[in-house]
């Protein structure tokens, strides 16, 4: 297994948000997290990295738990991780937010050359000087992407990359992440929109309320139209 | 034609940031008793114009005027005392304070006493605040911290201290964002009875699609800063135009939903 | 013309050692959040360790060595406060980093006078530049031509720093979002580390610079800190270019402020500073700032009048309180007076502070210009006692009135800068225009009438007034006014989404709080029998905050218990030790530290879990109004 997560229990100050999460990533997959806002798939995601203090479990990244480790540590174990307010640097440009998302080449995981991501997304090479803050969404979205790609991951947890986007935009998403699990990376997607996580995964967790009620594939999914619509919107 | 101005009337609402026009030449109105939504994709200028008609931003140009009179340049506390309450889409309360001392809060600013040094607080107006709070259900929590409240009491707690001024008008910005399913419906349910009896205007973003074609009476649906379309919840879901730039053509929603599946 | 032109000059190379100081301050802040108070104590020992080395080795490269190899020094030692202290509250509110800092700059005042002496030392001149350019007949010292390219040099540096390496890009990316930066694989740890060290090397490098100019001396730290707020108030918080531009404007100010008001140079500062606020609250090249941590910020329960109970307690306490003068001696009733006074100035702080949201590192201003009221009153214009306390006040009313419509406009770390600055305005008034406050020689022989002379009598006073305002001021914490105060505190966008001005509101508060600390002022200058510049000076301003925050921030009635704690120990401290600065700071940092709740916040958290049994429905906030020492 490429991700083993065991036991996941997070709070925010007294609120309890995740109660005993588990669900595992295989090498090479993409696997969606599903559930509607507030579910807990963002703090799902927070937890992993480790930016939420306040939380408990079994993390196992590689064969190594890295539930106890500092954000920075995972990360560089090759644990990237695209959160889902996109959070450019605003004031920086194309260039110089990619450059901090740079990290050493990885045996185990593709290596993404600025070359390579100006080709996965083609609007981004020709606005290398442009601020952060003066793009449009879809294009802050393909920039937070590749940013995070540029610590060469062998695995990325997606945060809602579709939220707020236009269809079209939304397509180029779904062609950049299919093109991401060729190259290898394996990636954790969280989506509220089923069609957008049918595109591009393998099989589907859903979360609601802070606990996993559903694990399976896409099929799985579509054979349970009642859990289906108990949980996800649109 | 009547003869009386309505409730909301929003003219011409224009403005720009950095050359990039947010909101383009929006007119619409709303009619007092009237549940207005406003739906459109991340980025279509919901925000931009929400915010001006509540004074947190001024138009480049166009009118916003409730019952005839112009509310545009007026900050938001002055709005506010033209009858006009508002929800917003994250919570914003007074975390330290009780349940009760929130809604005392807007009925001492209602009763013009913000600068009553050495009246009690805490007797203040207690029994219409009780009503308030019986009114969204939140009676039994009346003596609770709102910091120790779950997301959905607090929105039922918004939309109590957004109540205590009497007013005209409802601006909520995506009222059930953040909500367990049910607690959607609830609340939504409220919100259009209290509208209902009241006669009181309301408009609000959102969403979640099985709220919007649920209560609202009336759709309007912004896209790049303009409006493409207005009317019923049947008319706008079955508006190609709306379909391609937000509901979608079938490939990411889904089809039962575009029909606005009931809840 | 020549005149102006080399005091245009001589602005300008003041400039360079603001600049250096504040373009750290800016940085340090910009990436970890924290206003580094201590940032004008670093400076100073960067002059000292400089003077040292200066002394030691010599030439031209023993000079320019021993600046670099001060200011670095510096730099490693900020790297241990950061290592050691910093890290432990960077999540902690930015009333308590101020705090934490201001601890340590307390501590290496007295560290300083401990290895260096108390005297002023004059340095070396820097070699190369020890003669002076003549310009049209007037001179102009070679080493200020110096100072002059320094700054546009620094400047550039910086920009390179920033702009062209991985480094300055790291940092500008944390400055804008610090969790993202981790999450992106960077360590954090390490690169606030190395920004403070970077922001402490230029402190200290700017305080070395100075000692060719200027003599060193142990309070060279608050009057460069004070400078220091002013120019990135003006200038805009964490930008560096804004440091430059607001250091040059406010030492050409200072120069030729000298030359329009001799005696109040200072004024023109401060009605600079206004009109920027006015105009960017935000500074000249600053952000407005997202919103702001909230000051109090822990967990606040919801506070609650005090039952008829321990109304009953609260009073038994005031009569035990009021029966001192059967049994205790002269001196006992003295420093029971003093008590019963800094009772008066903790609450009134605590009204603006914890029910407001609004820590005022300033707040000695209207404590002290209470104290100059009474002493006009009471000294040039002759009236009564009675009638110089009900007036006297109104002195620190009408500052407050003024300074607290500016500073309202800002919250957060901006609101205790510029607190802190109108304070130090103040404070340079009383101390510069001799003619009317007798500059450092204060005002004496304000005493008071025969009717409340005795030590008892007096102490009567002060205990009676004190029970008054504690009272008034709780009235007003469970007013409407009150409620929308503590609204404002909670939420400025829901206040104004419902019909609240905050902005009036909050002003109200400062004028209320400082008109109180008006009362203690008066109280206090008739119990000294005279008034100083230090009434209103910066410590007594600490000495407010940390009152509060020894009772407890998110207390109703902290302010209380953490006024008579604290004043009986610092009394008894200073009797004890010449170190007392130290002990203090000492202290601060440990309460920030270990104790961050205060004393009544821990008492109720005991009490809480005593009763953990039962519902957490109503909190405990039983506190006597008044009590013993």
């Amino acid at each position: 297994m490429k991700l083993t997560v065991q036991d996941l229990n997070s709070h925010y100050g007294p609120a309890h948000i995740l109660f005993d999460i588990g669900f595992e990533v295989g090498e090479g997959e993409v696997v969606a997290l599903l559930g509607r806002n507030g579910a807990g798939k963002s703090t799902t995601f927070r937890s992993i990295v480790g930016l939420v203090a306040q939380r408990s479990g079994r993390i196992m990244f590689e064969g190594k738990d890295v539930s106890a480790k500092p954000t920075h540590e995972i990360v560089r174990d090759g644990l990237g991780y695209v959160p889902e307010e996109r959070r450019i640097f605003t004031d920086l440009t194309v260039e110089e937010n990619l450059e901090v998302g740079k990290q050493s080449k990885r045996p185990n995981a593709p290596h993404w050359t600025r070359e390579k991501l100006f080709a996965l997304f083609p609007n981004l090479g020709e606005m290398k000087n442009r601020p952060g803050g003066r793009m449009s969404g879809g294009e802050q979205q393909m920039l937070t992407i590749a940013r995070t790609l540029m610590g060469n991951p062998s695995l990325v947890l997606l945060d809602e990359p579709s939220e707020g986007l236009s269809p079209k935009i939304v397509e180029q998403m779904v062609d950049a992440i299919l093109t991401m699990k060729k190259e290898g990376v394996s990636i954790v997607v969280s989506e509220q929109n089923l069609h957008f996580a049918r595109l591009i995964s393998d099989r589907a967790y859903i979360i609601e309320r802070g606990r996993i009620c559903f694990g399976g594939t896409m099929a799985e999914l579509d054979a349970r139209p009642d859990i289906r619509d108990a949980h996800l919107s649109l | 034609m009547s003869v009386a101005p309505p409730l909301l009337a929003v003219e011409g609402l224009t403005k720009s940031y950095g050359g990039i026009h947010a909101v383009r030449g929006v007119s619409f109105s709303l009619r007092a008793g009237e549940i207005l939504a406003l739906i459109g994709p991340n980025g279509a200028g919901k925000s931009t114009c929400f915010d001006m008609l509540n004074g947190q931003n001024k138009p480049d140009s166009g009118h916003v005027r409730l019952l005839g009179e112009e509310t545009t340049g007026k900050k938001p506390r002055e709005i506010w005392r033209m009858g006009v309450g508002r929800t917003f889409q994250i919570t914003a309360t007074f975390a330290t304070m009780t349940v009760r001392e929130n809604v005392q809060v807007a009925l001492i600013s209602h009763g013009k006493q913000l600068f009553n040094l050495f009246g009690s607080a805490p007797n203040f107006d207690r029994s219409e605040a009780g009503r308030l709070l019986e009114l969204v259900g939140m009676g039994g929590y009346a003596d609770r911290p709102c910091g120790e409240l779950a997301y959905g009491d607090l929105k039922r707690l918004e939309l109590a201290v957004a109540l205590a001024n009497e007013p005209k008008l409802l601006l909520m910005d995506e009222p059930t964002a953040g909500m367990a399913p049910r607690e959607r419906v609830d609340l939504m349910r409220l919100t259009a009875q209290i509208a209902r009896e009241k006669s009181i205007g309301v408009l609000f973003t959102e969403h979640d699609m099985d709220v919007v074609f649920e209560h609202a009476d009336r759709i309007i649906v912004l896209n790049r800063g303009t409006l493409i379309a207005e009317g019923s919840p049947a008319e706008v879901r079955s508006n190609p135009q709306v379909q391609a730039v937000y509901l979608g053509e079938g490939l990411l929603y889904e089809a039962g939903h575009r029909e606005g599946a009931s809840t | 013309m020549a005149f102006y032109v080399v005091q245009f000059l001589t602005g300008l190379a003041s400039a360079a050692s603001l600049f250096l100081v504040a373009s750290g301050l800016s940085i340090i802040f910009g990436v970890t959040r924290i206003v580094n108070f201590a940032h004008g104590a670093f400076y100073m020992i960067g002059a000292y360790i400089a003077f040292t080395l200066t002394e030691r080795l010599s030439g031209a490269f023993g000079f320019w060595g021993s600046i670099v190899l001060a200011a670095l020094a510096v730099a490693l030692i900020g790297v241990l406060v950061e290592m050691v202290l910093l890290r432990r509250i960077y999540h902690a509110p930015e009333l308590f980093q101020l705090l934490a800092t201001f601890g340590l700059t307390l501590m290496v005042e007295d560290l300083v006078v401990l290895v260096w002496g108390p005297d002023d030392l004059v340095g070396r001149r820097a070699p190369g530049f020890k003669g002076a350019i003549d310009f049209f007949g007037q001179n102009i010292p070679s080493y200020d031509l110096f100072l002059i390219v320094l700054g546009p040099v620094v400047l550039g540096i910086l920009w390179l720093l920033f702009q062209r390496t991985r480094w300055g890009v790291l940092v500008r990316a944390a400055t804008q979002d610090r969790d993202m930066v981790a999450a992106l694989g960077v360590n954090q740890k390490w690169l606030f580390t190395s920004v403070f060290a970077v922001g402490v090397f230029l402190a200290a490098l700017g305080g070395a610079l100075q000692i060719p100019r200027d003599a060193v001396h142990h309070a060279m730290d608050l009057r460069i800190i004070v400078e220091v707020f002013v120019v990135v108030v003006i200038g805009g918080l964490g930008s560096i270019v804004g440091a430059f531009v607001a250091a040059v404007l406010v030492s050409e100010l200072n120069a030729f402020g000298i030359l329009i008001f001799p005696k109040i140079s200072i004024i023109l500062v401060f009605l600079v500073m206004a009109v920027v606020l006015i105009v960017r609250p935000w500074g000249l090249f600053g952000k407005p700032e997202a919103a702001a941590r909230k000051t109090p910020g822990l967990t606040v329960n919801p506070w609650r009048p005090l039952t008829s109970n321990e109304r009953l307690a609260s009073l038994a306490a005031l009569v035990i309180a009021a029966t001192l003068p059967l049994f205790a001696g002269n001196y006992a009733l003295t420093v029971g007076s003093e008590i019963a006074i800094f009772v008066i100035f903790a609450v009134s702080l605590h009204f603006l502070m914890s029910v407001g949201g609004l820590a005022s590192f300033g707040h000695a201003a209207y404590f002290g210009l209470g104290a100059y009221g009474i002493a006009f009153l009471a000294k040039m214009a002759g009236l009564p006692m009675i009638v110089c306390l009900l007036l006297g006040p109104l002195l620190g009313c009408m500052g407050a009135a003024v300074f607290g419509f500016f500073a309202v406009q800002l919250s957060g770390v901006y609101f205790a800068m510029l607190t802190l600055a109108f304070a130090q305005i103040v404070w340079s008034i009383a101390f510069q225009w001799v003619s009317v406050t007798g500059g450092d020689n204060g005002i004496l022989g304000v005493w008071p009438e025969k009717w409340a002379a005795s030590p008892s009598h007096f102490y009567w006073l002060a205990l009676g007034v004190a029970a008054l305002v504690t009272i008034v001021l709780r009235v007003m914490v469970f007013s409407p006014f009150g409620y929308a105060l503590r609204a404002t505190r909670d939420s400025l966008l829901r206040t104004e989404a419902i019909g609240i001005n905050a902005k009036r509101i909050q002003w109200t508060a400062f004028v209320i709080a400082g008109t109180t600390a008006g009362i203690g002022g008066a109280l206090f200058a008739y119990l000294k029998g005279s008034v100083f510049p230090d009434n209103l000076g910066i410590s007594l301003s600490v000495d407010a905050l940390v009152m509060v925050l020894l009772g407890g921030v998110e207390t109703v009635s902290g302010a209380v218990i953490g006024a008579i704690v604290y004043k009986a120990l610092n009394i008894w401290l200073v009797s004890q030790t010449d170190l007392s600065k130290l002990v203090l700071g000492g202290f601060i940092v440990l309460i920030v530290v270990v104790f961050p709740k205060g004393i009544v916040g821990m008492l109720e958290m005991l009490a809480q879990r005593r009763r953990k049994s039962s519902p957490p429905g109503s909190p405990l906030l039983a506190k006597p109004i008044e009590s013993a020492e």
